[in-house]
């Protein structure tokens, strides 16, 4: 056999460890009805809850009246990054919940091919979360989220990236404190929403906070989203500087996350993992 | 010619100040079953951990199949499996299901043959269909050893394979243990408790404590040397630290 049959081979392989694991997962989500209705509940809750505020807000504030679709916009883009870090975290510890690690990791299956499948589920989780409510928003308060247009998949992508990044860091944490540290799962990612201008822009910050706000992939979508609300304009300047912080935050993600499965290795955590 | 599946060469494993295996080394030849044995905390899990790379020894060297396990154990856990009763299977999924998960992430090209086959072999066709946290602790057994027979290993690693069951159960878990290994030739290293189960099942047997490995041979040899009539008393013998020479003075002096 050739060397590049090999490796060919062995990419089929790797990506079919990674369906397998989505596979595990779909499985779940197929036979537990709460779940998927868990999915859809919070995203639907806030965009409901946003949207009246909206309602009251168009016919009291002169900002919101600009551009009436920007809280929603930015409840919906927000629970897209939530969304994103839970679906990481919470999929990888349904493996921890069933003590299932120990079998996983004594198979062919490689850790960068447990985060691919971490990561796709999470894309998959999400769309079905922030979709279910986008819909719902349109016949509720005749706000279409996808009247964004192609900015839309700019900001989903690195806001999804962003979520990815967390939720790995996160899951890695988990990994070595144990589930004990799950609490981590649900309030880490509330850390950086006072300062993303999820709903204000970044310019309300005290300056010192801005540089902070600045260094978050996240910040630079939100401002992005407000430049095309009230200017009509997609300002690619803050694409790049959110597609250039999220390469580095997935670096620092995955890095990390193979960090503490290294650690994990030194310590005996995979094969008793638990609280 | 002997021909070890597994090689162990002064490895050593300690979490801060204590030390879970000591120094130990040892082989297992192909084709051969060897038992695993020693109390609480004498470190076999640890050294079935080190042995599936879940685990970074301290010191020393760990090959299988020739390969080294620390460096390069993608190279060799597609030859291998795993079952243990305190890991289990995702509860909500079907028996099914995770067999089925299990199967790609082996690698296997006819799944539904190879699940139609164990469900056979391990009489499993009743519950193929049901959540796995459903069943009971025997049929949990029977479908933890069917994920690893899945991709027909060569080598087999038992973490107490028949704890927890009824004396029937346990009984048609050997006797399967028995029948894969003679039809495949496999080599199978099991950690157990169970002393009927390691005279039944053992080439070899390994004798742990407090880390070390403190005595090894046939458990013919072993019931020999300690002038015991079972492989519980030698047990005993070894965990309570009675020196070979101390236990045949108190099976003199019994006599």
């Amino acid at each position: 056999m050739t060397t590049a049959t090999q490796n060919r081979n062995a990419l089929a392989l790797s990506v079919r460890r990674i369906l397998a694991l989505l596979l595990r997962h779909l499985y779940l989500l197929r036979s537990s009805g709460p779940r998927i209705l868990e999915l859809m509940y919070w995203p639907t809750v806030q965009m409901i809850l946003w949207g009246f505020i909206t309602v009251f807000l168009v016919s009291h504030s002169s900002w919101v009246a600009q551009a009436s679709g920007v809280l929603l916009s930015g409840v919906l883009l927000w629970d897209v990054l939530f969304r994103s870090q839970l679906g990481v975290s919470l999929v990888f510890m349904e493996e921890m919940w069933s003590r299932n690690l120990g079998h996983l990791f004594v198979s062919p299956l490689r850790p960068i091919e447990l985060i691919w499948a971490l990561l796709v589920m999470s894309l998959i989780r999400t769309l079905i979360g922030v979709g279910g409510a986008a819909l719902i928003a349109i016949p509720l308060f005749d706000y279409s989220i996808f009247s964004l247009g192609l900015p839309l998949l700019a900001f989903f992508t690195n806001l999804i990236v962003m979520g990815w990044a967390i939720g790995l860091l996160v899951s890695g944490i988990v990994l070595r404190y144990g589930l004990g540290a799950e609490s981590m799962a649900w309030v880490a990612i509330f850390a950086v929403q006072p300062v993303s201008g999820v709903y204000y822009p970044i310019e309300v910050l005290p300056k010192w906070l801005q540089y902070v706000a600045y260094a978050l992939p996240s910040s630079h979508v939100f401002e992005g989203m407000r430049a095309v609300l009230f200017e009509h304009t997609f300002r690619m300047d803050l694409l790049v500087n959110a597609l250039l912080l999220n390469g580095v935050y997935l670096a620092a993600g995955i890095g990390s996350f193979l960090a503490f499965f290294n650690g994990a290795r030194t310590r005996g955590q995979l094969l008793h993992v638990g609280e | 010619m002997p021909d070890p599946v597994i090689s162990v060469v002064n490895v050593s494993k300690h979490f801060g100040a204590l030390v879970a295996v000591d120094n130990i080394s040892f082989e297992v030849n192909r084709g051969t079953t060897v038992a695993l044995l020693g109390g609480n905390g004498a470190g076999k899990t640890t050294t079935l951990s080190m042995l599936l790379g879940l685990l970074l020894p301290t010191a020393g060297q760990i090959n299988i199949f020739g390969v080294d396990v620390q460096r390069q154990r993608y190279r060799v856990l597609p030859r291998m499996n795993f079952s243990s009763p305190y890991v289990d299977l995702p509860r909500r999924l079907t028996v099914r299901e995770n067999l089925t998960v299990y199967a790609h992430l082996y690698g296997l090209r006819r799944i539904r043959e190879r699940l139609r086959q164990l469900a056979e072999e391990l009489n499993l066709g009743e519950i193929m269909r049901r959540p796995y946290g459903q069943l009971s602790a025997g049929q949990k057994t029977r479908v933890a050893i069917a994920k690893s027979l899945l991709n027909e290993p060569e080598l087999l690693l038992f973490d107490e394979p028949t704890a927890s069951l009824d004396p029937d159960t346990a009984d048609y878990v050997r006797g399967m243990l028995e029948n894969y290994k003679t039809r495949t030739g496999a080599t199978i290293l099991l950690a157990s408790h169970n002393m009927s189960e390691v005279e039944r099942l053992c080439d070899d047997v390994l004798m742990l404590r407090a880390g070390k490995l403190v005595d090894r041979g046939t458990p013919e040899a072993l019931l020999t040397r300690y002038g015991r009539r079972n492989m519980e008393e030698v047990f005993i013998d070894i965990a309570r630290e009675r020196h070979l020479d101390a236990a045949l003075d108190a099976r003199k002096s019994a006599k």
